[in-house]
Parts: structure tokens; sequence; C-alpha cells
């Protein structure tokens, strides 16, 4: 992990512009010129699913948009918390909506930058003591101006060994997004369940995060269409027959165990691939163009899923 | 009517080298088709031939003089490997909007040069040709030094980095003045001056190109009483300070002794003249090697070859002879100040001193692309009639890499000499510190000076005194080419 | 007495803000920013104390100063403490800007001691009186 995400180079920061309160603002010409409109409907048309994320976010730029207002024409003293929280299963979508909620928050003069820098436990908890504090500190100096996005938050806080020196991490991240709330947003992430044990352990967490999203599953026909864009972004189509096979597949994989939404039908896919290059490859004709772009039926029968297996690589224990 | 003959007739070598006078261009020293290597030296000169010579055969004639040729055949070419060490001019264009004048390319093959010595560079490319007479005029604009040979010199004994580092000092230009009036003064009247300016801010004093060691003030009075002024200022301060003590002198053997002594006084810095010549330049600056000491060159004397365009040595000829010979600081020019200076020909000076590959420019004069093989960058000084309410537009045209010398703007305060130093130092700062901050200093200089003059009446002080004092006049050295916007008719 | 090193000594100490505006300049320039203190201010002591290591990967002032703070906490009142940028360059590869951004509260500032050697010749030394005291314990 520990990757970082710029943002796009937009210079739209017209809350620095700003000299004087005007009269009125129309806060619908300052959703378009703010780029929010843009960054929305990208989302809009760029992600399958994910209605209630959507309207959450729809809902959040708002608030910031009437926040802005308001803060011009003086009424708003503090810097509003924006740190949150994304709950939802592994493949629902976190890390790239919160690229894009790095990009909103960056339109509307909210973080600066507009990067995104994203860390597990490992990034941020050290081996030794004396260790966490500066691994910590160098992390958050880095996400200054953007967002901080932290996969699987819960794994910081180990109640059972009282040395853990996640504690020392906790405390810092604390203090950061009370005292500079205008130099980074923190994003905690993970399983629904295990956040919210997290968050009942640390209310210090709880207290300081003000918007809460939920990602849900995606169902079936989404994941299916999701498999369409994957596809199609890399020049590849379905036979037919293959789309009916792949339907049965989608029906039979989420049932089981280890099921990772998105990633679990991308993982899918890459597998379909290479069984497809393997059919060309020993076949006995000259391949043309369709042959090379086509997945047929076979290359996703073969998969361990229609014989009860869990398709992974490497294949999981039974 | 700029249309010239290019043709040139090829001889068999008996007919070339039977005895006789021929034509150069017929010599061999015309070769429209010759490549310059990667390792030749390439001279771009302005040549206005007599009225009816040709000016195929006048830039022909000067790769001749200037290489192997002499007015006659002479048959113990035949001794050598002529065509290796014959100059080859190998173009000639007319010189825009300057009729009668031409540009002629003409390439030295790397053999003809002693290794790391500008004395036969010099001589060799200059040392004979400049007057013939079917010439009514030459000047050498600009040379290409190859990187096999630009590598055979030591280059600046310091260089800017490693100047500043050693006076911890980063991220502004350095400040100096030079002392005046600049003669008359006795040692300790001399000293005054330096400790005054040294304390109210500056960086630098120099002594003028003209004092040495003169009955009113002999040279060790001077060094002694400065290093007193120079150690006071620092211990008032606790900033590194400096002053350029000029050790000019009759004879290499007095250069050496006050450099000497300047050096067991802990100066950092001494200075010397341009008129002394490129030899002793260059033993100079091998002693300030050996010593890790600055050398600052005042370019005493250029104007009478550099100035006028059509005869001469271009000033950016002279700038590369200097870098290659080991000189730390260099004047070169201030655009807005007292002394010649066109601002896109003086930008191409200091590129030239600043940079590590100065590409072909030819609105800013500079003929080639020349490497520099990490030869150490020479800090370019500018001097002469500038005062801080022209800060904004010296950072501007200039840069931070550059010693701002204000002699008559600190001393010539109307508070006296401290103020003066006081004054330019905080309109460098401010000024740095808006351009830091993104601010257009080109326009709001004027403002942010005046910011800063409220908290700083010396400042306020000098604003008033100068106002907008300004040399205009027109620059007789001027780049031939001026990027043109297209007419969009 | 003021310590006039750095590039902006002679302007009236640098606001918070003022400070930002220069760090992220380095930083918008590629420059790694580095935090130093020091109790011995002496022209030509060059090794101030490193506030932990020089920041490379930075992409806000906001990283900086949150570091600056920790460093004032540490020293401020004690201590000078400069903020500079280094360039890795070719053909550069030093700083490219350096300013004290917090000074002692009082600065004694430094003798010049003299001996007189042969030929009227002058031996200087610079002394801080600060430095008289251990290190530590000096302002």
């Amino acid at each position: 992990m520990d990757a970082v995400t710029d943002a796009p180079s937009a210079d739209a920061r017209p809350f620095e512009n700003v000299v004087r309160p005007p009269d009125a603002i129309d806060l619908r010409a300052e959703f378009v010129e703010s780029g929010l409109a843009a960054v929305l409907e990208e989302l809009d048309t760029d992600l399958v699913g994910l209605g209630p994320v959507k309207r959450r976010l729809r809902e959040i730029g708002a608030l910031l948009l009437v926040d802005r207002a308001r803060a011009r024409f003086g009424l708003q003293a503090v810097s509003p918390t924006l740190h949150m929280s994304f709950t939802g299963n592994p493949g629902t979508g976190k890390t790239t909506v919160a690229l894009r909620m790095a990009q909103i928050l960056h339109r509307l003069g909210y973080v600066r930058k507009g990067h995104l820098v994203t860390v597990t436990r490992d990034d941020l908890v050290g081996q030794y003591i004396g260790h966490t504090a500066p691994k910590t500190k160098d992390v958050l100096k880095r996400a200054m101006g953007g967002v901080l996005f932290i996969d699987e938050a819960y794994y910081l806080y180990r109640p059972e060994n009282e040395r853990d020196y996640g504690q020392e991490a906790i405390e810092i991240l604390l203090q950061v997004m009370e005292n500079q709330r205008d130099d980074l947003v923190v994003i905690l992430a993970g399983y629904s369940d295990r956040m919210e044990r997290f968050f009942t352990a640390n209310p210090g967490f709880r207290s300081r995060v003000a918007h809460h999203i939920d990602f849900p599953d995606y169902s079936g026909e989404e994941l299916e269409a999701i498999g369409g864009r994957i596809l199609g972004g890399m020049n590849y189509t379905l036979s037919p027959d293959a789309e009916e096979a792949f339907h049965r597949y989608v029906d039979l994989r989420m049932k089981q165990p280890h099921f990772a939404n998105g990633r679990s039908v991308r993982n899918a896919l890459d597998r379909a691939r290479l069984r497809q290059a393997n059919r060309l490859f020993n076949g006995d004709r000259p391949v043309t163009v369709r042959d090379l772009t086509t997945i047929e039926a076979e290359d996703i029968l073969s998969s361990r899923v229609f014989s009860g297996g869990i398709d992974s690589y490497p294949p999981l224990k039974p | 009517m700029n249309a010239i003959d290019k043709t040139t007739a090829t001889e068999t070598p008996r007919s070339r080298y039977s005895a006789g006078v021929m034509e150069y261009r017929k010599m061999g020293y015309w070769e429209p088709d010759y490549e310059p290597k990667d390792t030749d030296v390439i001279a771009l000169f302005r040549v206005t031939p007599q009225d009816g010579v040709d000016p195929i055969e006048a830039s022909a004639a000067v790769a001749g003089e200037s290489s192997t040729a002499t007015w006659t055949v002479v048959w113990t070419d035949r001794l050598t490997a002529h065509d290796k060490y014959r100059a080859k001019c190998y173009r000639v264009d007319p010189v825009p909007n300057a009729p009668g004048q031409w540009f002629a390319y003409i390439a030295y093959d790397l053999d003809l040069f002693e290794n790391g010595s500008i004395a036969n560079l010099s001589a060799s490319i200059i040392g004979n040709v400049f007057g013939f007479k079917p010439l009514k005029a030459l000047r050498l604009e600009d040379m290409r030094l190859p990187v096999a040979y630009v590598k055979t010199f030591d280059g600046p004994a310091t260089g800017i980095v490693v100047e500043r580092e050693r006076l911890d000092k980063f991220g502004r230009p350095l400040l100096g003045a030079t002392v005046k009036p600049k003669l008359g003064l006795s040692g300790r009247n001399y000293g005054r001056v330096v400790y005054e300016a040294l304390k109210g801010g500056l960086d630098f004093t120099k002594d003028d190109e003209n004092i040495n060691s003169q009955p009113f003030m002999h040279w060790r009075d001077r060094f002694l009483y400065c290093m007193e002024a120079v150690n006071k200022a620092q211990a008032q301060t606790g900033e590194i300070k400096g002053t350029y003590l000029n050790v000019t002198a009759a004879t290499m053997e007095d250069m050496y002794e006050r450099a000497e002594f300047a050096k067991s006084l802990g100066s950092s810095i001494v200075m010397i003249d341009l008129i002394i010549g490129y030899t002793a330049i260059q033993s100079m600056a091998k002693w300030a090697r050996r010593n890790d000491m600055i050398l600052h060159l005042h370019r005493a004397g250029h104007s009478t070859y550099t100035r006028q365009k059509n005869h001469g040595v271009s000033f950016r000829v002279i700038t590369k002879w200097m870098r290659l010979a080991g000189v730390d600081h260099i004047h070169a020019g201030t655009v807005v100040g007292k002394l010649e200076g066109d601002p896109h020909t003086t930008r191409g000076y200091y590129d030239l001193c600043r940079e590590d590959f100065v590409p072909q420019n030819l609105a800013h004069g500079i003929f080639f692309d020349q490497p520099w093989a990490s030869t150490r960058k020479l800090m370019p000084v500018a001097s002469g009639g500038i005062h801080a309410g022209q800060m904004h537009q010296l950072i501007d045209l200039l840069g931070e890499d550059v010693v701002l010398q204000f002699g008559g703007g600190t001393i010539g305060h109307p508070m006296g000499i401290q103020a003066g130093a006081t004054a330019n130092r905080v309109a460098l700062e401010c000024m740095i510190l808006a351009r830091n901050e993104g601010r257009d200093i080109v326009h709001e200089g004027p403002e942010i000076l005046q910011q800063a003059a409220r908290h700083c009446l010396p400042l306020k002080q000098a604003l008033e005194t100068w106002k907008d004092v300004t040399f205009n006049y027109t620059s007789t050295d001027t780049p031939d080419f001026v990027p043109q916007a297209t007419a969009a008719e | 007495m003021r310590l006039t090193q750095g590039a902006f000594s002679f302007l009236p100490d640098l606001t918070d803000q003022q400070i930002t505006r220069q760090v992220q300049y380095c930083i918008d320039n590629g420059w790694a920013v580095n935090i130093e203190f020091t109790d011995d201010p002496h022209p030509r002591n060059s090794y101030w104390e490193l506030w932990g290591q020089p920041m490379f990967d930075v992409r806000d002032a906001a990283g900086v100063m949150f570091e600056l703070n920790e460093c004032r906490k540490a020293h401020k009142g004690q201590h000078y403490i400069r903020v500079s940028a280094f360039d890795s360059t070719h053909t550069w590869e030093s700083l490219r800007l350096s300013f004290i951004t917090d000074r002692p509260a009082d600065e004694p500032g430094f003798t010049l001691e003299r001996q007189e050697v042969e030929g009227r010749s002058i031996r200087y030394t610079t002394r801080a009186y600060a430095a008289n005291r251990p290190e530590g314990a000096r302002y």
C-alpha cells in the first residue's frame, strides 16, 4: 500500500479569489463553476451502481457548497470537520470513491492539493519502540494538503496486546485530525461490523468523523455491467455464449466465500483472458482480430466455480 | 543583392603549392561542404571587407590568417598534415540589416590549440588577423568551445555553489559596493567605509580597478585596515563578510605577494583586473584554487574592444574565456545602470556564466550551443549606477545568482553609508520574499518597496533620493536577430 | 544585536503565513525542506542540528509547518531555528534558500578577539558571548 495518487491538475480554487461578499450567491452557478457538478457527473457515468453512495456524495457536496457560501457571509467561524468513514465489503469501490472525494474537496477549496495517500497499519505503525511516531508523522506530512485514506483502520487497534504500538499511531492521528482540520482530511475504511467495533472502542474517532458512508454489495446485474466495462476498456468482448456463461459464473461466485465484489469480477476476467490466450496459442489456425478480442464461453466455463470450487489463484484450500 | 558566389575551385596538390600568390578560397580555406566535427573549435566572425573585396575571399582570408596561411604559398606546408591544420570557413551569411557586413563561420581543428591556455587560444584566433588590410573591420562574435577543449581547463576555483556554501548565503543575490571616492582615501579612512557598508548589511565591499598602491594609500595599509573592518562587521552581525582586495600590480611577483598577504589576514576573496592579461589571470586562478580563495575579476578595459559592433571581440567571447580561465566573479552588466548593456545581449552573458548548457539563442546573441561539462558556475556581478529603487527590475532581469553592487547607491545615501547599505538589503530581501510568494514583482515592485519602507526609514530615504533615476541610452552592442512577430495581414 | 544570517533577517520576523508561503515555494520547486536549530550561531558553524530528516515527499507546506511547530515546542526561546531547502539538480546539489524563523529571546552577539602578531598583522577570533555557557544552557 502506501500509494500516492495525484489530483488532476485543476486550478479551480475560487475560494481564494473572493475579496468581499456579494449580495447573493447563486448556488447553481457555484455548483457548476466550482467543478463539483463535473466531478459528480463523472462519478455517475464512470461508476456502476453505488446509488446510495452517490446520493451521500451529492449531499456532502451540497453541504460543503452551502458551508462555503455561509463562510463568505461570515456566518461560519470554524472550518467544518470533514473526516469520514467508508464502510463496506472489499471491492465495493471505497478507494475509487475516496479519489473522487479528494477531487471534490479540492475543487471546493477544502484541501489545497487534492492528492490521495493510501495507507494501511504497516505504513503507520513501527516495528520497535520509537519507530511509530516518526512513521505516522511522515505519512501525515505527506498527506497534508490532500486526503489520507487508511484502509482497514481497525487493525490500528489491538486491545489483546496492551503494548501494541498502534495505540501511539492512534493518538497522533487523533491529535492531527483535531488540530489540523484545514490541512488534511482523513478517511477511515473497512468492513462495516469491524469499523463499528473500532469506533465503539475508540470514541475519539467517532466524535471526529463527520460523515459515514456505507458501500453496499453490488447486485448480480451490476457486477456483470462492471465486467462489461472492464473488458471494454481492454478491447475485449464476450461472445453471446460467453455472456450467458459469465451470468451463471457471477451468480455462483457471489454465493461463495471470499467474494470481493468488483475485485472478484476483475480477477475472474483476468483468468478468462489467460485461458483465451492459451486456447488461441494451442489452436491450429492463424488468428483474426475477432479471435483476439473475443472471450468464448469455454474460457469462462473451465473455471473451478462451476465444479463447486472457488475461483482464485493460488487455489484456496477447501 | 545578398547573393554571393559560394563556389570553390578544386586544385591539385601540384598547382596548389606552386610558388606565388593565390586566392585564400582556392587554398582550401573555403570549404562550403565541410561539416564541423564535435571536437572542432568554431569561431564566428563579423567580417566587413574593403569595398570591392568578395566576402567569401575575405572570410577565407580570415580563416587562413588565423591558422596556417601567410600571404604567399609556402612549400613547407607540404611537410605537414595541412588539410587538418587549415582552418575552414564553411559558411558565410549576410548580417541582417547591416549592408557590407558578413557572418563567417570558421572551424578549427583541436590540434591547433594548446591544452588549457587562453593565451594560445586567443593568439591563434585573434592574434594576427584583425589588422588585415583587405578588411575594413573584423569582430569575433562568438565561439563554440568543444567539450574536449573545455575539459582541459580547471574553470572557476570556487564557483557559485561553493561560494554560497562558504559564505552561508542562499536564495538571494549578494550585495556589494565599491568604495568611493575611488582615489585619495587613506587606508584608515578607506577601512571606515568598508566597516560601515558591511555592518549596514552588505555582503561585500570592493576596491576599484585602479586602487593598487598609490602615494595616498599603500596596499599593505589598505589590506590591514580592510580586514579589521571585515572582522569587526562580521562580529557585529554574526554573518560572513568580505572585501575584494585588489592585488593587481606591475608584476606577477608583486601580485603573488599581495595575494599571499591577503590570505594570511584571513580574507576570503581577492580581485584582479582584466588588463593584467590572460596569462596572469590564469596564474591567479590557479593560485586561488590552491588557496581556497574566491577570485573576483573586474573587467577593466574591456570596452576598448567589446563595445563597437563592427570591430573587436564580443564580451560573450571574453565571458567564455574567463569561465575557462577560472575566475569566480565577473562584471557582466546591469542593463539598467550607467554602463553599456542591452538586456538581451546581457542575458546571453549571464547564461554563459551560470548555466551548464547554453543553447543557441540568436535573440540573446548566442550563436552556438555551448556545453560546459560541469565546469563550475561563474558569478556575474552587476555594478555601475544602480540603486535600491530598481531592485524589482534587477531581480527580474538578472535573477538571484548575481552580486548586485551599489557603490554610489550605498555611499551616497543622505543618512550615511550604513543607512545606504541597510536600504539596499531591505529592498533586496522584501523583493525576494515577494517573488517567492508568487507576486508579480515587475509591476508591483514599486509598491512592494514602499511597503517595506514603512518599517525601514533608510529605504524610505533612498527611494526619495534616487526616485526613478535610470540611464536610458541606446546600446551599441545589440543582437542582430530580433524575434519577429509573424504578420497576420 | 540581531543575527543577520539567512535570506530574510533584515525584515521584521516572518509570520507563520509568510513562512508557509516560502516553504510552499521551495516544495513547488521540488526542493527538500530541512528544519535546523542551534544555540551556537557562529557564522562558520555550518552544521546546525537537524530536526528529523530533510522532508523529501511533502506536497503541502502544512507538513513542514507541523514539524516546525514540533521543533518550536522543544526549542523555542532557547535556540535559533532555520528552514532551508535543498536542490538535488545536477551542478547545484546544494541549498537554494535558507532563512531564520525563530530566535532566542535575547541575542547577546559576539566579541571580536585580536591577537597582535608580526608586521602589524592581527589574527581575529569571533566568539559568541552565549558560547561561554555550556551547550543547552546558552539562551
